[in-house]
Parts: structure tokens; C-alpha cells; sequence
């Protein structure tokens, strides 16, 4: 006799964490399986959890999670070759209960957050890969396992099985990423004293601070660099489209090694000790890339979704709330007895009305429009440095000539038409 | 703080390998006619292809899994699966 759960919940990542705990908690019988050693040995990210949709799941989680800085100042660099314009926002406010979002290592937090699932009263599985959903009468019955006699049933099967889902490809959910669709990122986590990191960042005690790096860091290409503040480490990192990548044949462990020696970010860095190397996909394609979410006995969630807000650097909090709205509706579905793709849609439904779908699709044309339209990062970050240089530099000149000569060489690269319509492109991209 | 090359990245990682590669070339003649550029060789970020003058070494015991060489690949020529649970990249930290 085959065992058979209510819920499996494939990956536990903070999606797949979130459905299980939740599930559990209201009493279904929830298994939850990990193809890593532990959960979070697969995982990798930038570095910043959100307080707003942990909070949600466990409230007070702070008290207790490996954490490692509330961030309290977040700053953005436009960065040139030899300069860079800086701006950003630092608040105490951040720094107290109930912060407002926190610098995390997803190894340790992911097992801490599934150990949450367990106490919850999950089953977790680790070392365990799910090759391939069992299907029966255009419904998701169960899955099969790499293990011997690895097929387990349950009336719902959540697939939370990241940036790749290769289950939610196999039931035809939705086709195999294009290059532009995905940025390639890898980052490493150097090691540094605590005392270092407050005097460099400016911090006290435990404050956190976070650095999102634009222009020369990716060389101009689409994407982005950061630079995080652990307790005793720093996490950096750099990614572009794998498009992006792949044109301009960019190794990306090379563009790592020039933001590390880029003398805007060399000072920040010194005397590190590289500690590890990742890389990871994170899911790019926005609002348009959004496979099917809801099918018979089947729903997807987190990043297997592609619910990333790239623009916000928003990801783990909506895989979390993800996580809980697909929980919510497999709950609904229980009392029903009915798992159906029309019951399950009420998941989608959630998923719609929440900020989740709104956001992305606020920001649906971005990708595409900085994609296909390079002289946002490659032409105006340089631009922008320019400016500020020639600005700033006392040389006898008066400011009302200088803010001519600023305005003309900007029209002078760019051509005046050619600068409104960059302009009106890019706010309708974000609007 | 001094750079390291990929080798030397690479070094920081725990590999728990699979006695089998998880990952495939499928037809190494599409490699070596169709393919100048060999693109997986320069943007897999863990270098685990290398062209090796006939054929595509496929260093899979070093691989992050990350999903970029089954995706970037221009003629869909790489097979790629999970290693087997438990196996494969062991992140400590992040």
C-alpha cells in the first residue's frame, strides 16, 4: 500500500517552507521533500529578507532566526569607471522593532525556517529528488522519487521546485526559459571582522546596510552588483540577462573579479578572506513569464512561478507569501474534498489580487525596454557621472554656464529627440 | 583583497559528486560544426565545459546546478537533470 499524504511540497525553500508550515499547522498531513543534504544547501541568494511576509508565517521571528543585520540604510551606486554618484536612504526607524527587512545566509536560515515546518508537524525528506509528477486522468496524483519504490500520493502536489521547475515544464505549465528571461548571478561571501564592516559602512553594533550597484559593475550590460553587510562577512555579488551574458561572452566569475577590484569597491573589500562562491538563476521574466499557476491536484509557487520583482529585489517575500496563499487555498480545497483545477485557481485568484501579480505587473515592459534599449546603463550612468563632476569641480566657471554646457553634451551624445524618448520609454516602463 | 580565479573559487566549495554526470551533451558534432563560439565554455559560471580540440569535456562534479548551460546552449544540446538527491553542490553559507 503506497503512502498517501495531503499535501508534498517539492523544495524547501522559502516557498515550498512556507506551504508546508502552513498546511501543517492547520492540521494536514504535509510531506516535504529537499533534493539537498539540508534545505538551503541548493539555495542562494543576494542576501535580503523582507520582515513583512516572514512575519506573517512566524510572528516575532526575529527573536529566534538566524538573522544577521536588520538593514537600516540602503544605498544605490551609478557607478563609472573612476567615479560614482551615490544616493540612498538611512533611518534609525529600520533599526527597531518591527524593522523592515534583514541581511540574511539562506543556508543556515532555510534549515532553521523547515526545522519551523517540522515543529509545525510536516514530514521532511532531504536528499531526495522528485524526477517526475505522477499523472492520472489529466490529474496530478502523486510523485516519483529517485529513491527505490519512490512514488508517494497526496491530493495536492505543490511544486516549489525553483528557478528551474522542471516539474511544472514537464506537466506543460510553461516551455523552457529564453536567455533573456533569467539573469545569471554569482556572488561570494568574504569574510571580514565586524569592526572592519561598521567603520567602512558607517554602522553601529548590528546595524546592516546594503549596496545595489549599477553601470560599470555589470559593464554596462543589464543587471546589477550588491554589496551586503552580514555580522562578519559581506556578501557581493554581480549578475546580467544570460542573454546579456552570452553576448557579450562575459564570464561571469570574471565580471565578479572586476567588481571586486573596481576601485569604487576594492577599499570596501580589503583584507577580506573569500569564505564561498555561488552562483544562481534568479527568474527575470516578470509578469509575461508567469506560467499556468493552478492545475488539477497541482499548484506552483516562488520562484518555480518566476515571482521575482527584479526591479525591487524582491524574491524570498513573495515565494513566502506565495507559499501562504497557496496553502490558504489547498486548506479551502481540503474542506471541499475537492482538488480540482477550478477549486485550485483559487489560489491563482489570491495570487492576482495580491501585491505579488500587481507589482509585477506594474514593472512587465522593464526587462524588455532596458534590454532592447542599452543607453540606459551603458550611455546615461557615464553620463550622469560626467555631470556631476563637471558640477562640482570649482574651476571659475559660473554654475548657470555650467548647467548649459552639462545640458549640451548630453544632447550632443545622445541627440535631443533621441533623450525625450529615452526619457518617456523609461518612465512608461515603471510608471 | 586578492582575487581568486575560478579554480581557486571553486576550491571553497564542498561537492558531494555523483559517480554519473547529471549533465549531457547530447551531440558533440553540433559542438565542434555548428558552434564556433562554444558560448557554454565561456558563461558557465563554474567552468564546467571545456572544449578540448574534439570533443566537450564536461566537468560536471564541479557544477553550481545553476540551469544556465540547458538554457543559454544555442542548439538545446545539453541534457540536464538534478544529481542524484543528497549529491552534487553542498552551500555552507549563503
Amino acid at each position: 500500500m503506497p503512502e498517501k499524504f495531503d499535501v508534498i511540497v517539492v523544495g524547501a525553500g522559502p516557498a515550498g517552507t512556507s506551504c508546508a508550515l502552513v498546511c501543517a499547522q492547520n492540521g494536514l498531513n504535509v510531506l516535504l521533500i529537499e533534493r539537498g543534504e539540508y534545505p538551503g544547501s541548493k539555495n542562494v541568494m543576494g542576501g535580503v529578507l523582507y520582515r513583512k511576509q516572514m512575519e506573517e508565517l512566524i510572528p516575532e521571528f526575529w527573536k529566534e532566526a538566524p538573522l544577521e543585520r536588520p538593514v537600516i540604510e540602503q544605498r544605490f551606486w551609478m557607478m563609472d569607471k573612476e567615479s560614482v554618484v551615490q544616493f540612498g536612504y538611512k533611518g534609525l526607524e529600520w533599526g527597531v522593532e518591527p524593522y523592515n527587512n534583514f541581511t540574511v545566509l539562506r543556508a543556515q536560515f532555510d534549515q532553521w525556517f523547515a526545522k519551523k515546518a517540522v515543529e509545525a508537524g510536516a514530514l521532511l525528506i532531504n536528499e531526495t529528488v522528485v524526477t517526475e509528477c505522477i499523472v492520472e486522468n489529466g490529474k496530478v496524483i502523486g510523485i516519483r522519487t529517485d529513491r527505490p519504490n519512490g512514488e508517494v500520493y497526496a491530493d495536492v502536489v505543490v511544486l516549489a521546485d525553483g528557478v528551474n521547475s522542471l516539474l511544472s515544464k514537464q506537466l506543460g505549465f510553461h516551455k523552457e526559459f529564453r536567455p533573456d528571461e533569467v539573469a545569471l548571478t554569482v556572488m561570494e561571501v568574504i569574510n571580514l571582522p565586524k569592526e572592519k564592516i561598521n567603520d567602512r559602512f558607517n554602522l553601529e553594533d548590528n546595524q546592516g546596510c546594503t549596496i545595489e550597484i549599477f553601470g560599470d559593475s555589470t559593464k554596462g550590460n543589464l543587471g546589477t552588483a550588491f554589496l551586503y553587510t552580514n555580522k562578519d562577512s559581506l556578501n557581493i555579488g554581480v549578475g546580467t540577462t544570460l542573454s546579456s551574458m552570452i553576448k557579450s561572452k562575459m564570464k561571469p566569475y570574471d565580471l565578479l573579479d572586476y567588481l571586486k577590484t573596481h576601485p569604487m569597491v576594492k577599499p570596501m573589500l580589503a583584507g577580506g578572506e573569500s569564505a564561498e562562491y555561488l552562483a544562481h538563476l534568479i527568474p527575470e521574466g516578470g509578469y509575461r513569464s508567469v506560467p499556468k499557476v493552478a492545475g488539477n491536484g497541482v499548484v506552483v509557487v516562488g520562484d518555480a512561478a518566476q515571482l521575482v520583482n527584479a526591479i525591487h529585489r524582491e524574491g524570498s517575500n513573495m515565494a513566502m507569501h506565495s507559499g501562504l496563499l497557496a496553502a490558504e487555498s489547498v486548506i479551502e480545497a481540503h474542506h471541499r474534498g475537492d482538488f480540482s483545477e477550478s477549486t485550485l485557481n483559487i489560489y491563482r485568484q489570491k495570487l492576482y489580487d495580491s501585491f505579488i501579480i500587481k507589482d509585477l505587473e506594474k514593472y512587465k515592459d522593464a526587462t524588455h525596454t532596458f534590454e532592447n534599449n542599452p543607453q540606459y546603463f551603458k550611455e546615461y550612468v557615464p553620463m550622469m557621472n560626467k555631470a556631476m563632476s563637471k558640477f562640482f569641480t570649482v574651476d571659475g566657471t559660473p554654475k548657470r554656464e555650467k548647467q548649459k554646457e552639462i545640458m549640451k553634451s548630453v544632447t550632443a551624445e545622445r541627440g535631443t529627440i533621441k533623450v525625450i524618448q529615452d526619457i518617456y520609454r523609461a518612465w512608461k516602463a515603471v510608471k | 583583497m586578492s582575487t581568486k580565479n575560478i579554480e581557486e573559487k571553486q576550491y571553497l566549495l564542498r561537492f558531494k559528486a555523483d559517480t554519473k554526470s547529471h549533465l549531457t551533451v547530447m551531440d558533440n558534432d553540433i559542438c565542434m560544426t555548428k558552434c564556433p563560439d562554444k558560448i557554454c565554455t565561456i558563461f558557465c559560471p563554474a567552468e564546467v565545459y571545456k572544449w578540448e580540440g574534439l570533443r566537450m569535456q564536461v566537468g560536471y562534479e564541479g557544477c553550481h546546478e545553476c540551469g544556465s548551460c540547458r538554457i543559454g546552449c544555442p542548439y538545446q544540446n545539453i541534457k540536464w537533470e538534478y544529481p542524484k538527491g543528497g549529491h552534487g553542490i553542498v552551500f555552507r553559507l549563503a
